[in-house]
């Protein structure tokens, strides 16, 4: 892959930033953030990221795009029914698995 | 080590609890960072690179999309935006820690500690009663790290070496687990059921539309994620959590 972007850098802008949002209010906040907004939004981040990660590149990482389709059901009914992280990752992995040995 | 005016001794029973709670996250770690790996491995990373991301990096969420926009060739500032929105819930754990610390708790464990907060490490540190003492995180950190940075190793060089029905396979496992962190939390929350749906669709839709396609994923992601966040957090404020030790001060 040509890259015009060092990955090196890449990596310590990634450290820089995530370094300075875990130790910057450990060291300086006394006090919890008082803004509804912000407490709300900060909370629902997580979720929409994961969320937005999710969909649709589960579908196009297999090979076909049926396998990765049935890996999201799947996964979702799954955790749905109370399954953890590495159970619902393995069961994700044998449904592409088994799909793709049934249509490929 | 540093000197500390706790005994020596109760510090070392204190780190061994530690590392005691860091066993069972390290092993869910390295399955975890293992499919990192293998991701890491499709945009190009080496082993070695794919160490230092985990090392660095200490978020599954936050290293993934790293990868997406290291995919995507983005710009630093993008990739930084990205660093800071994926990994946004960190500052509110670090906000939670920090009301738990004591006062005269030095910098150098408040820097150990905060750089050391991930979901897992957090949890562990905040069920346990009265100040935190780092020591009890160090012994957690002293096996989940490795397990968290090998394991990431690892999966960039079995990535190498898996067949393509494998590795198709295999590059579910990471969605699977982020199926399993947001699926549970929707269903407890129906403001986050809302959201994750609506997060969904709208992904989906940026992706197939032709004009909204152009954008770059990782820059639709951090639009996408600032828009459906402002709106949920508007639209459904959350309820004042009995946090436990806030002393009820007036803003």
């Amino acid at each position: 892959m040509n890259q015009a972007h060092n990955i090196y850098i890449y990596l310590i802008v990634m450290a820089l930033v995530s370094f300075a949002i875990r130790v910057t209010p450990i060291t300086l906040l006394r006090r919890q953030i008082k803004s509804r907004f912000l407490r709300s939004f900060l909370y629902y981040v997580p979720y929409v990221t994961l969320a937005l990660m999710t969909v649709p590149a589960m579908v196009t990482a297999t090979r076909s795009p049926i396998s990765g389709a049935a890996a999201l059901i799947v996964g979702i009914i799954a955790s749905w029914l109370g399954s953890g992280l590495f159970p619902v990752a393995v069961l994700c992995c044998l449904t592409v698995f088994l799909t793709e040995l049934l249509i490929l | 080590m540093p000197p500390n005016n706790t005994l020596p001794s109760s510090r070392r029973a204190v780190f061994r609890s530690g590392i005691q709670a860091g066993i069972p996250i390290g092993l869910g770690y390295f399955a975890v960072s293992f499919s990192l790996g293998i991701a890491a491995k499709d945009v190009g990373l080496s082993p070695v690179q794919g160490f230092l991301l985990s090392a660095l990096g200490n978020a599954s969420a936050g290293e993934y999309a790293v990868l997406t926009l290291i995919a995507a060739n983005a710009t630093y500032l993008e990739l930084a935006l990205m660093t800071l929105i994926a990994n946004a819930r960190y500052l509110l754990m670090s906000c939670a820690l920090s009301q738990r610390m004591s006062p005269d708790l030095p910098l150098r464990h408040r820097l150990l500690v905060g750089f050391y907060i991930t979901d897992e490490l957090f949890a562990i540190a905040i069920a346990r009663p009265g100040n935190l003492d780092p020591f009890y995180s160090y012994g957690a950190i002293s096996v989940a790290a490795p397990c968290w940075a090998f394991g990431t190793a690892l999966g960039v060089i079995a990535g190498n070496s898996l067949p393509p029905a494998l590795a198709s396979a295999f590059s579910v496992a990471i969605y699977g687990m982020f199926l399993a962190i947001i699926i549970p939390a929707a269903r407890g929350d129906r403001a986050v059921a809302l959201l994750v749906l609506v997060s969904f669709a709208a992904s989906a839709v940026c992706s197939a539309l032709p004009i909204l396609n152009a954008i770059p994923t990782g820059t639709q992601t951090i639009l996408l994620t600032v828009l459906i966040g402002a709106a949920g957090a508007i639209l459904f404020p959350i309820q004042e959590e009995a946090e436990g030790e806030t002393e009820a001060t007036s803003s």
